[in-house]
């Protein structure tokens, strides 16, 4: 059942502009606060209408600017995972899920309410639930409709920190189950990597094609892309020769493990492949310690590279710090095939 | 004693609250949904009748009602009868004073709506008639009752307009507050002091009921979210 998004919303001064494909999978929408991931799946859902675009699920055509079609939210059998769930605070648990049933589903009510674990608390209301139990709830009222399409809008950040790994466990349960598409929409890189298949960028509006979720932290494309999948560290560079370049920020000349692109125009690095070492050679910074903040379980150490311009933070264990500390002279070494080169 | 007077201004408040009930609420979801200056300036035309002087309402339904309006003489030449200095002519007046206060009322506890629930009931095949009903409207019934119970009120003791339109007729169009007036005018106090007392005690039983249900409201919410936390 492949649902295939491609549309273009201008809202004020913000113009979305997504486009991806997803098929037997779960894609993630993953972006910053404010990106226009939230509506993307209002979109989707029929709840808001683009200014243009298509978006086909399961052969059907939900929305067509060009002929002119647009099927109401009730008619697009897609099921939505509201961040707050959207519970109605006036009805029980059981008559929530009742809510969602359409009259052939009647009687897989009862069946979802085990199915949920929410057996005793049929007759409780929302207002009464726990974060999970609501969720719980939320879940059983869409799915007890038997939607094409599942969306999920940020499924944890309503919960306590504490109760976000069970309730991970129970998604991840009722996502390998479900037999439609899943798009999930989602800030943090981790519950992405744990959970989908692929994941969509935004970055201020703008999809930047998808990724299988391995790739994207291991072989990102772009900076953003980079950025996003956790990456601290940047410099633009200027391209030296066919397996080396100049890093601006750093102040330094770095050999690379493959050959360089013309249309490469930063590099990233991990903050955990930078070692340190007092020994310059190859691939090393020359450093000056700007800065140490002792935290909790370690070290922060701020390095500023001889004539460069921007600080590199490095974390390390309080005995290793220890050990170096006296020393007179710090580099960072960055090892060769941890560079990533990134395109704009 | 004649009890007429607060018969019949019961019956005119009765009516009126039944209309405006409807009206408020009709004009409240419909107009929320209008573009940004239609509303604005629907919002400004609609809630004048809440700072017009009563008379200046009286005036104007004078010349839509009245046997020369379009209303009125429509009415006259129907039924042969004419739509003012009739008991019935308070109805127009009331629901028109009062309008505001239920459309206020309203509209603000339809913004205070959490609009996500609309769409979750939306996505979930429902109706948007059934949302109305069955989501919307219990939701927000703290705020549809405060509303009927004020416009209640100020129907049961507006004067300018219902004396404009139904004038002063003892036992046909007398109502609590025009007589009030009128025995005033004649100087008789004992009988104007038993209104007086009848009017206040009216009053007072329907602000302490305004007054419970805001406070039923307000403890709810803090309940709910003393759930919450509980639960969580």
């Amino acid at each position: 059942m492949p649902l295939e998004v491609s549309l273009k919303k201008k809202t004020g001064d913000f113009l979305l502009d997504v486009e991806f494909v997803a098929e037997k999978e779960i894609v993630a929408l993953l972006g910053a606060s404010g990106c226009g991931k939230s509506m993307t799946l209002k979109c989707i859902a029929g709840i808001e209408t683009p200014d243009e675009g298509r978006i086909v699920l399961d052969g059907e055509v939900l929305f067509d600017s060009k002929e002119r079609k647009n099927l109401s939210p009730q008619k697009r059998r897609v099921g939505y995972l509201f961040q707050q769930y959207a519970l109605f605070p006036n009805m029980t648990v059981e008559q929530n899920i009742a809510a969602g049933a359409g009259k052939k589903q009647r009687g897989r009510v009862r069946e979802m309410i085990r199915k949920m674990h929410l057996e005793g608390l049929e007759d409780h209301r929302p207002s009464e639930l726990s974060g999970g139990q609501q969720q719980r709830t939320a879940l059983a009222r869409i799915l007890v409709n038997e939607p094409k399409l599942l969306l999920l809008d940020e499924p944890f950040s309503a919960l306590d920190s504490y109760l976000k790994w069970q309730v991970e466990f129970g998604i991840a349960d009722i996502l390998k189950e479900f037999s439609g598409e899943t798009v999930f929409v989602s800030h943090s890189r981790d519950e992405v990597y744990r959970l989908c298949d692929s994941v969509c960028i935004l970055t201020q509006g703008k999809s930047e094609g998808k990724y299988r979720v391995k790739e994207l932290f291991d072989n990102p494309q772009t900076k953003s892309a980079c950025m996003i999948s956790g990456c601290k560290y940047f410099s633009n560079v200027k391209k030296t020769g066919e397996y080396s370049v100049y890093a601006q920020e750093w102040n330094v000349e770095l050999t690379l493990s493959k050959p360089v692109e013309d249309t490469v125009s930063s590099i990233g690095v991990r903050a955990h492949f930078i070692e340190l070492t007092d020994v310059p050679g190859e691939n090393t910074i020359l450093c000056r310690v700007m800065r140490v903040v002792e935290d909790v379980f370690s070290i922060v150490v701020m390095f500023l590279p001889e004539g460069g311009r921007e600080q590199i933070r490095v974390e390390m264990q309080k005995e290793t710090w220890n050990n170096w500390k006296d020393k007179t002279l710090w580099c960072l070494k960055i090892p060769q095939e941890s560079i990533m080169l990134l395109k704009e | 004693m004649d009890w007429f007077p607060l018969l019949n201004s019961l019956r005119i408040a009765f009516l009126s609250t039944i209309f405006i009930f409807f009206l408020g609420i009709l004009a409240a979801y419909y107009i929320a949904k209008l573009p940004r200056v239609m509303k604005g300036v629907l919002d400004v035309v609609l809630t004048l009748p809440l700072v017009l002087p009563p008379t200046v309402i009286g005036f104007f339904l004078l010349k839509f009602i009245g046997p020369m309006g379009p209303l009125g003489s429509f009415w006259l030449m129907l039924t042969g009868n004419k739509l003012v200095m009739v008991w019935y002519a308070g109805v127009f007046a009331t629901v028109v004073v009062t309008f505001p206060l239920m459309y206020r009322t309203v509209r603000g506890s339809f913004e205070a709506f959490d609009q996500t629930l609309w769409y979750a009931g939306q996505t979930l095949g429902r109706s948007n008639t059934w949302i109305f009903w069955r989501v919307m409207m219990p939701n927000c019934k703290d705020g549809l009752l405060a509303g009927t119970v004020l416009s209640f009120a100020r129907a049961l003791g507006e004067y300018g307009a219902t004396s404009m339109v139904c004038g002063y007729t003892a036992g046909r169009t007398a109502t609590i507050s025009t007589t009030v007036y009128q025995l005033y005018r004649e100087g008789n106090d004992e009988l104007c002091y038993i209104w007086v007392a009848i009017n206040i005690a009216i009053s007072f039983v329907v602000m302490v009921a305004v007054n419970l249900l805001e406070k039923r409201r307000a403890s709810g919410q803090k309940k709910d979210a003393r759930r919450r936390q509980h639960a969580t």
